[in-house]
């Protein structure tokens, strides 16, 4: 049987639960003189990136290598795509390679989704469009866990950018399947319309909702895709739905500040909050690949994929 | 005296043939005795212990680890250190199953470097988990030497590998199955001597 990791809801309970259990003990490899093992030795995974990414490349380059895969990066500036190539014909390449694991990162939403049609390999979804980020919701719980122990009844909130981001989609869908509370917090113009049928309650008061947080997550501001004017200015913005030191203080004693990256210092969130003791933002960049290690185990480590789901086109 | 511990079960083919339920071939006493004389025996070859780092194999040989250092420690008077080492990420039956959860691997803070490690595990058969120790350990440091020690050795061997602890020898056929319980795994202390899962049980009165 052949499955994929394309939607955070690809992962039942116990799925979501044997990643994080397995990237907890495949977290010790980073601090050992020899950070390798020969589980996936002859295994091909090839990292298709369609999309501009200097952590997610590097993060799942990493958990493959440290699992001893060949690693195939392809970026599509400088190759055949610049020549007008389809996603299609780019798969068929890979298939003749013979790609046991596919990475793919698309502005398409949906684009890893076609992918799984066509190739043999199992496709893991490092970004779609503004669609999903599995493996980022992977690795935020990851830190949430060893941060604050159990996920279940643990109230997570998310702000920001929520129309614009799959990091919020796939952390909600997640975080919902292992049983914590989530609260989106957005100005209603950056709300996707079917808010309603997420897993999710949604506020617009943030001050409202800190002091009832055990996780506040802040999204990155993604000007790269705003064609619109969905607040007037950032300072707005910031004001309103900024993360600064006086709102920090508003947070639990052992509420922790997560961020997904890259930072827009100064208007998602103030520089002395990133910096500061409760901020996760590096402890999430080491775990990432310890997730990533995890799903490609499972996922290609046996005879068939121990997680994920079938896709049907 | 003749020593127990060698001394050959009666041939294993008959035993397969005529009793497809499980049978205690040890019981907690003798598991007790076995390692007593196993903790014994690594004093003496490693002239007292010093520098003897006991690393159990995942599930049960981590509880027998943790048993052998109890024991070292009341002979000695001076604790063992001891830890965990889980080798699915080494097996070489990986790509014949699907992946599987993984164990814990705990090291002592000083590492294995220039210990003598002693491996530890339940029962010694095909020497495939071994080997994949071998390998994990390989990763982990360089010890100055090591050692194994089994609670059951089962025979049938299909790798160079050999137990310099043993616990009991136990001559078995390829149709049988042997499972070691623990008090602190499975409530209680036994050896089970049974048929192979798949195996066929021959039908009543066939004998």
């Amino acid at each position: 049987m052949k499955r994929h990791l394309i939607s955070a809801a690809d992962l039942s309970r116990d799925d979501a639960l044997l990643v994080l259990d397995t990237a907890e003990e495949l977290a010790q490899i980073a601090s050992r003189a020899v950070k390798k093992l020969p589980t996936l030795r002859g295994r091909t995974v090839v990292n298709l990136f369609f999309e501009d990414s200097t952590r997610t490349r590097i993060s799942f380059e990493a958990a493959a290598k440290r699992l001893s895969a060949d690693v195939i990066n392809f970026s599509a500036k400088g190759s055949s795509v610049s020549k007008g190539e389809s996603l299609k014909d780019t798969a068929l390449t890979l298939e003749a390679m013979g790609a046991d694991g596919v990475v793919i990162r698309h502005g398409a939403s949906g684009a890893p989704h076609r992918l799984a049609g066509w190739v043999r390999g199992s496709v893991v979804n490092a970004g779609d469009g503004t669609h999903e980020h599995p493996t980022q919701a992977l690795l935020d719980a990851f830190t949430m866990r060893k941060r604050l122990g159990d996920l279940e009844g643990r109230r997570v909130t998310i702000v920001g950018d929520v129309l614009h981001s799959r990091v919020a989609r796939s952390n909600v869908l997640l975080l919902d399947t292992l049983g914590a509370d989530v609260t989106v917090v957005a100005p209603p113009t950056l709300l996707p319309v079917a808010i309603d049928t997420w897993p999710c309650s949604v506020s617009y008061d943030l001050d409202g909702v800190l002091p009832k947080s055990d996780v506040i997550m802040m999204l990155r501001v993604q000007q790269e895709r705003m064609n619109a004017a969905y607040f007037p200015t950032v300072r707005e913005y910031s004001r309103r739905y900024g993360l600064d030191a006086e709102r920090m203080a508003a947070l639990p004693d052992h509420a922790i500040v997560m961020h997904p990256g890259p930072m827009n210092r100064g208007v998602e969130i103030a520089a002395e909050v990133a910096d500061s003791v409760r901020s996760t933002i590096v402890e999430q960049v080491a775990n990432g690949v310890s997730a990533r290690m995890a799903v490609l185990y499972l996922l290609l480590g046996g005879s068939e994929p121990a997680i994920g789901q079938e896709v049907s086109q | 005296m003749v020593n127990a511990a060698s001394r050959p079960e009666r041939p294993a083919e008959a035993r397969a043939e005529t009793d497809p339920r499980p049978k205690a071939v040890l019981e907690g006493p003798d598991i007790r005795r076995a390692l007593t004389r196993i903790a014994h025996e690594i004093l003496e070859r490693t002239k007292g212990g010093h520098d003897v780092l006991l690393l159990g194999i995942q599930t049960r040989g981590v509880t027998l680890a943790e048993r052998l250092a109890g024991l070292l420690h009341d002979v000695e008077g001076r604790p063992v250190p001891w830890g965990s080492l889980d080798v699915t990420m080494y097996r070489d039956d990986l790509r014949m199953r699907p992946a599987r959860a993984l164990g814990r691997t705990e090291l002592p803070s000083d590492g294995i470097d220039d210990r003598v490690v002693v491996l530890v595990d339940d029962v010694l058969f095909s020497g495939r988990t071994v080997r994949a120790a071998l390998d994990a350990l390989n990763d982990l440091g360089r010890p100055r030497a090591v050692q194994l020690a089994v609670l059951v050795d089962r025979g049938h061997r299909e790798l160079p590998i050999r137990a310099d602890y043993v616990g009991k020898n136990l001559p078995t056929s390829m149709r049988e199955n042997v499972r070691v319980l623990l008090a602190e795994n499975d409530g209680r202390d036994a050896v089970l001597l049974g048929p192979a899962a798949g195996a066929p049980v021959p039908a009543e009165g066939a004998q």
